[in-house]
């Protein structure tokens, strides 16, 4: 009796998994489908998942369409100045709020919580008009600056840190290590899912923003893969095709990122208390 | 005379190794923290300001006083984009909040395959923006995509004309929204259930608790200040919803799913620039996300223990 009721929820479960990667998949599974297809085709019915003659030239002629190397280059270039930037800066400042003693701890703190609650598009007028009046507009500068100092990382290290103990700190400071060393040498080996999970977050982020170069870039070399992926979008509406591969290309890198490091990721976020 | 002089010696020592404690503090925070200030902190403050004035970026600005919120009493589009803004969170924030909770359950499950599931659950959260809205549009094309297609099949004989309908859009923005992010607060969920001490699960079936009495009086308790913190970051990603209206139904048909940000987008950045009143806009966002955090804090505070 028991086992049997055992089993009917099992298949149960079963079941609604994979709903789940259905509802999930589908997406993904038809733009893929959609790349490699004629425009004419694309939209056949019923679905043909895979096509008979898969058209590659797809994936050819949408960089000769667009200038998409330049978008991919800017993309990566921004990405990875702003990761590096981000990591580096954030566990700096919070191995301090989290282990040294100073006065003001805790005023500067709560300056930067109380700006996680209040939303970038509330003030991306007036720091428009600031960036623009330095002349930033049309330069990765901008983007670079405003994406790199978030109060996000800052939280996010703060609370893994707070976890690590304490004595180790003190030991290593015995053994005559200065602050520095201790948060190359102790902490910041320590951190691995707390950097991987920030990683994670600042690169998808900084991979997939719109709106910033959105207002920032208008030039056309400057542009990011979002900004000349929908782009491209407004001009060829109906290539789909070439539109569903673009897309492919344009989700690869945050996938190879993603995938290597998930590992960390539900440690990362359980372990910093992102979860309150 | 010998003691005080020693003493004052030693003051002086521990005060010179309290200054250079608080420098070496003020180095690792510095170079973060002055970024932060010029880049975050100063335009903030500028934000409220500017919504005092009127400005087009060229001339002169000019003092307002309220005279940019008395405009926006009787500007149509603000009050759409109000009203906009308040139903989609209204909707989206409860949905996406039981869609997570209902995967991360799920997820927590001895099953096979459960890391294959828990990334394809995540994916949709980290992928482009930009990619998913365009596959979105083609799948729920009015004419030819294959949902409507499958639902004339099934004998629907007027299908959803989905973004392009005035009664459907907002629907269709939802809907959107909810698939793309509910896998970010899945993994929030899956790490504060794993959090859970699992004796209290024991005790409870010792007790001879079914599952749905777990669920309600383990589960959910235990699950509180996960749940708050899911709400607040929901709310808060709610109310300054653009990119994805931007990407699906352009803020239309008419105003049917203008939001306030791109109502502020549109009076900064689109025609003339009007970056006095598009910060009062910003600022009623402002006023309206801190409110409900605040609220949510009191909630959260006052039924707790």
């Amino acid at each position: 009796m028991k086992k049997k009721k055992f089993r009917i929820s099992r298949i149960f479960i079963y079941a609604a998994l994979i709903l789940m990667a259905f509802i999930t998949l589908v997406p993904f599974a038809w733009m893929l489908s959609a790349s490699l297809k004629m425009n004419k085709d694309v939209f056949t019915f019923p679905v043909q998942w895979i096509p008979e003659n898969p058209r590659w030239e797809n994936y050819v002629e949408i960089w000769q369409k667009i200038p998409l190397l330049t978008f991919v280059k800017n993309t990566f270039k921004l990405t990875i100045i702003v990761t590096f930037l981000q990591l580096l800066t954030s566990s700096f400042a919070a191995y301090a709020f989290a282990k040294l003693e100073f006065k003001g701890r805790k005023t500067l703190f709560i300056a930067y919580i109380a700006t996680i609650a209040v939303p970038w598009q509330a003030y991306m007028v007036p720091q428009y008009m600031m960036l623009t009046s330095w002349n930033l507009r049309n330069t990765h500068t901008a983007i670079i600056l405003l994406q790199a100092f978030s109060a996000f990382g800052v939280f996010l290290m703060k609370q893994f840190y707070e976890n690590v103990p304490t004595s180790l700190c003190e030991a290593a400071r015995i053994d005559g290590l200065s602050e520095y060393g201790i948060w190359a040498k102790i902490m910041l080996p320590l951190s691995r899912p707390a950097v991987s999970t920030l990683l994670i977050f600042t690169f998808v982020n900084t991979w997939n923003d719109f709106l910033g170069p959105l207002i920032y870039l208008t030039a056309e070399r400057k542009k990011t893969i979002q900004i000349g992926l929908r782009m491209f979008i407004g001009q060829y509406s109906s290539e789909y095709g070439l539109i569903m591969a673009g897309s492919v290309l344009a989700l690869i890198p945050v996938l190879i990122v993603f995938l290597s490091l998930q590992k960390y990721f539900v440690q990362g976020i359980a372990t910093t208390g992102l979860k309150g | 005379m010998n003691h005080g002089k020693a003493l004052s010696e030693h003051d002086k020592a521990a005060r010179r190794r309290t200054i250079k404690k608080n420098l070496i503090a003020y180095s690792f925070i510095a170079p973060n923290f002055i970024g932060f200030c010029v880049i975050t902190l100063v335009p903030m403050f500028f934000a409220l300001v500017l919504a005092f004035f009127e400005w087009d970026g060229v001339h002169q600005m000019q003092f307002l006083g309220f005279g940019n919120f008395r405009r926006l009493f009787q500007d149509r589009m603000f009050k759409a984009a109000f009203v906009n803004t308040i139903v989609y969170s209204a909707v989206t924030v409860p949905v996406t909040m039981v869609f997570s909770l209902a995967m991360a359950l799920l997820l927590n499950q001895n099953v096979k395959g459960r890391n294959f599931f828990r990334t394809l659950g995540f994916f949709p959260y980290v992928a482009s923006l930009v990619a998913v809205a365009a596959v979105w549009n083609f799948i729920f094309n009015p004419s030819m995509g294959p949902v409507n297609m499958m639902l004339s099949r099934l004998g629907v004989e007027n299908p959803p004309r989905w973004a392009a309908g005035k009664n459907t859009a907002m629907l269709t923005v939802i809907m959107f929204s909810v698939w793309k992010n509910m896998g970010y607060y899945m993994v929030i969920y899956l790490a504060g259930l794993q959090g859970i001490n699992q004796e209290l699960y024991e005790a409870a079936q010792l007790d001879g608790a079914n599952t749905w009495q777990l669920f309600r009086h383990v589960t959910l308790p235990q699950l509180r200040p996960t749940t708050f913190f899911v709400v607040v970051m929901l709310t808060i990603a709610s109310f300054k919803v653009y990119d994805q209206v931007y990407m699906i139904t352009e803020g239309g048909p008419g105003t049917a799913t203008l939001t306030l940000v791109y109502h502020v987008y549109n009076e900064a950045f689109v025609g003339s620039p009007e970056f006095g009143y598009a910060s009062s806009i910003a600022l009623v966002l402002l006023v309206l996300v801190l409110a409900i955090t605040m609220v949510q804090f009191r909630g959260s505070t006052g039924t707790a223990e």
